[in-house]
C-alpha cells in the first residue's frame, strides 16, 4: 500500500485528495447533519423556503418532547436491553460451540458442523410466518423472550470463532495440557484473552443487527410499551407529521441512532482487526 | 491441526445451547414453513385447510392472456413482484458496490487524518434502516425538503420523490446504498491494503497506466471480496430494505416499492393469508439457499488459499 500511495502522491498534490475526501465525507454525512440541524428548529424554520440550514432555537423543546413522547425512554431501554442480551448470548453460545468443534473429537462432529452452517440459509425474515405461530404456541407473543430467544445462536459467530481458534498456535493448548489445565480453564485463561478483537467484531455486528431488525418485532410485538424503538419510530413520525412537528420526529430519530453509533465508534478498531483487516493475512 | 482435549461429554455440553436454539427457532420453523405452504388459512388467520400445491399454483401461474391487440401479457402479480425485487436488488448491489469501491480507492491513501476520514465514511453502517426511512422521508419531502430546493435551482422542476412509480423505488435504492456504503468500504479498504504492491510497481515500470493497473491487477485481486460483498449485499437488498420501505413509502405509488419481503408481510399481516405468506417464504428460502451455496463455495476457496 505504501508504495502505491507514494506514487499517486507524486502524480497529484495531496491537497487534491484531501478536498475529494472532505467532499465525500460531507455527502455521506449530509443526511444525518441535516436531521440534526432540522431537529433543533421550530416549525417556521423547518418550513422556511429557501430551506434554513442554521441551527434553530428549539433544541431543548424538541428533544424533550421526543424524549417524553410515546414511552420513548421505555422504547430505548427495550432496544438496548434486547441488543445487550442478544449480543452477549450469541457471543457466548458461538464461542462455546467453536471450542467444541476445534478442541474436541466426538461422534457426529462433521455432521453437527454442517448442521450449524446450514442455518446461514435461514434468515429470520423467511421464518417469520412459522415463528409467529410458534411464539403463539409458547405463549411468547408480545413477550421480551420473543425478541431474544430466537437469536441466541449464531452460525456466523461459530464460524468466526472457529477460524480464529484454528489460527492460534497449538503449542499453547499442548502446554496447557502439560500443566494440567482443563479445556474450560484453557478457554478462560488463554482463548478469551486472545479473542478480544473477534469478540469486539462480533459484538458490533450483533448489537447493530438488533438495531437493524424491523419485520420480526413489528409482527410479534403489538404492545407499544414493549416495542423496539426503531419500529415505534414509524408511529412517532406519523404523529409528528399530523401535528406538523417534524422537529420532534427528527429528534427522536437522532436519539435512537446514538446507542448503535457509540457501539460502532468504540468497537470499529476491533472490528477492523478482528474481522475485515485480518481476513487475508 | 489443533491439540485435542479428551472428554466424552463436554463437547456436547458446549454445543447444547447452540443446538437447542437452532433446532427450536430455525430448523423447526423452516420445516413448519414448508408445511404451512400446503394450507390455506381461514379469514381469522388460525384455522387451516389442506390445499396441496394450490398456493404454489396461485403464486406462479403466469395467467397469460391475449389482449385485443393480439399480444400476450402476464397477469400474475407475483411475477411482477419478483421482477421488481430483482431490479431493486440489482440496482442496490451494483450501485452500492461501485460506489463503495470508488470511495475505498480514494480513501486508501496514506494521508494525514486517514483514520478520521475512514470513520467519517463508514459510520452510516450503524444507522438502522427504519431511521434512514425517517430521515429520507424528510429530506426528500417535495415541499420543504432540501433536495427539491437544490433540484429546483439546478433543473427547474420539483419531482414528486414519494409519489412517482419510478422516483420512489429509486429513492429507496439510494437510501439503501447509503446505509450499506460503510460496510462495503470497510471490506474494500482491507482488500486494497492486501494487494501485492510489487506487482503494481512492476506494472507501473512496464508502462501500465492507472486504468490498466485497475483492470488487470486491482480489480482481479479484489474479486474474492467483491464476491463476498455481492452475496451479503444481495441478502441485505432482499430483507433489510423492509424497514426503510415500510416507513418511507409503504407499497409505493402503483405498488412500485412492493418487493418480495413487503408482499409477504402484506399477505401475512393485512390479508391474514398464512398459507400464501408461507409459500412466499419457501420461494425466498430457495433464493437464499442458492445464494448461500455460492457463498460457502467461495469462502471455502479463500480459506484454502489462506492456509
Amino acid at each position: 500500500m505504501r508504495s502505491m500511495t507514494m506514487r499517486s502522491s507524486r502524480r497529484r498534490p495531496k491537497y487534491f485528495s484531501h478536498i475529494t475526501l472532505i467532499i465525500l465525507c460531507f455527502i455521506v454525512g449530509f443526511p444525518m447533519v441535516f436531521s440534526i440541524i432540522k431537529s433543533t428548529q421550530n416549525l417556521g424554520q423547518i418550513m422556511a423556503y429557501p430551506p434554513n440550514l442554521m441551527f434553530g432555537d428549539r433544541l431543548i423543546e424538541n428533544y424533550s418532547a421526543a424524549w417524553n413522547s410515546n414511552n420513548f425512554v421505555r422504547l430505548m431501554g427495550n432496544t438496548i436491553l434486547v441488543a445487550v442480551c442478544v449480543t452477549l448470548g450469541k457471543t457466548i453460545t458461538s464461542m462455546l460451540a467453536a471450542t467444541a468443534f476445534v478442541y474436541f473429537r466426538f461422534p457426529l462432529r462433521s455432521f453437527l458442523f454442517i448442521f450449524v452452517i446450514l442455518t446461514l440459509m435461514m434468515p429470520t425474515d423467511i421464518l417469520v410466518v412459522a415463528l409467529y405461530r410458534l411464539m403463539g404456541d409458547l405463549g411468547w407473543t408480545n413477550q421480551f423472550q420473543a425478541l431474544v430467544a430466537p437469536f441466541l445462536a449464531s452460525a456466523t459467530g461459530t464460524l468466526l470463532f472457529r477460524q480464529h481458534f484454528m489460527n492460534i498456535p497449538s503449542e499453547l493448548a499442548d502446554a496447557a495440557q502439560i500443566d494440567g489445565a482443563g479445556p474450560l480453564q484453557y478457554l478462560r485463561n488463554v482463548l478469551i484473552p486472545l479473542s478480544w478483537n473477534v469478540i469486539g467484531a462480533l459484538g458490533m455486528i450483533q448489537f447493530i443487527g438488533v438495531w437493524n431488525q424491523y419485520l420480526w418485532p413489528l409482527l410479534i410485538i403489538n404492545d407499544n410499551q414493549r416495542q423496539l424503538v426503531q419500529v415505534a419510530l414509524k408511529g412517532i413520525t406519523i404523529n409528528a407529521l399530523d401535528q406538523g412537528n417534524w422537529g420532534v420526529a427528527l429528534a427522536a430519530a437522532v436519539i435512537a441512532s446514538i446507542p448503535p453509533l457509540i457501539v460502532f465508534l468504540v468497537l470499529q478498531e476491533s472490528f477492523l482487526r478482528g474481522f475485515a483487516l485480518t481476513r487475508d493475512k | 491441526m489443533q491439540a485435542v482435549f479428551h472428554n466424552r461429554w463436554l463437547p456436547f455440553v458446549l454445543l447444547l445451547p447452540t443446538l437447542v436454539v437452532l433446532v427450536l427457532f430455525l430448523y423447526y420453523p423452516i420445516i413448519s414453513t414448508f408445511e404451512l405452504s400446503f394450507f390455506r388459512a381461514a379469514p381469522n388467520g388460525i384455522d387451516l385447510t389442506f390445499v396441496g400445491l394450490a398456493n404454489y399454483q396461485r403464486l406462479l401461474d403466469p395467467q397469460i392472456q391475449q389482449t385485443e391487440a393480439g399480444t400476450f401479457v402476464v397477469r400474475n402479480a407475483y411475477v411482477l413482484v419478483v421482477g421488481r425485487s430483482l431490479l431493486f436488488s440489482g440496482a442496490i448491489v451494483i450501485g452500492g458496490l461501485s460506489a463503495s469501491l470508488g470511495v475505498a480507492m480514494l480513501a486508501n491513501q496514506n494521508l494525514r487524518g486517514g483514520r478520521i476520514y475512514r470513520t467519517l465514511l463508514i459510520w452510516p453502517y450503524a444507522i438502522s434502516p427504519a431511521i434512514i426511512g425517517v430521515i429520507f422521508l424528510f429530506m426528500f419531502n417535495p415541499v420543504v425538503g432540501v433536495i427539491n430546493y437544490a433540484w429546483n435551482g439546478i433543473f427547474g422542476t420539483r419531482p414528486l420523490w414519494l409519489g412517482d412509480p419510478i422516483l420512489t423505488p429509486l429513492l429507496i435504492v439510494i437510501a439503501s446504498i447509503w446505509k450499506n456504503l460503510g460496510y462495503n468500504v470497510i471490506f474494500y479498504l482491507s482488500g486494497l491494503q492486501n494487494i501485492n504492491t510489487d506487482l503494481l510497481e512492476a506494472a507501473s515500470i512496464d508502462g501500465a497506466n492507472a486504468w490498466v493497473r485497475f483492470r488487470r491487477i486491482i480489480f482481479p485481486s479484489l474479486s474474492p471480496i467483491t464476491f463476498f460483498l455481492l452475496i451479503t449485499n444481495l441478502t441485505y437488498s432482499f430483507f433489510d430494505v423492509f424497514g426503510t420501505i415500510d416507513i418511507l413509502s409503504g407499497p409505493g405509488p402503483a405498488n412500485s416499492t412492493s418487493v418480495l419481503i413487503y408482499n409477504l408481510y402484506r399477505d401475512l399481516q393485512i390479508n391474514h393469508n398464512t398459507g400464501m405468506a408461507a409459500t412466499q417464504s419457501v420461494m425466498l428460502f430457495v433464493l437464499v439457499a442458492g445464494i448461500t451455496v455460492l457463498q460457502f463455495r467461495t469462502t471455502e476457496r479463500r480459506v484454502t488459499y489462506n492456509a
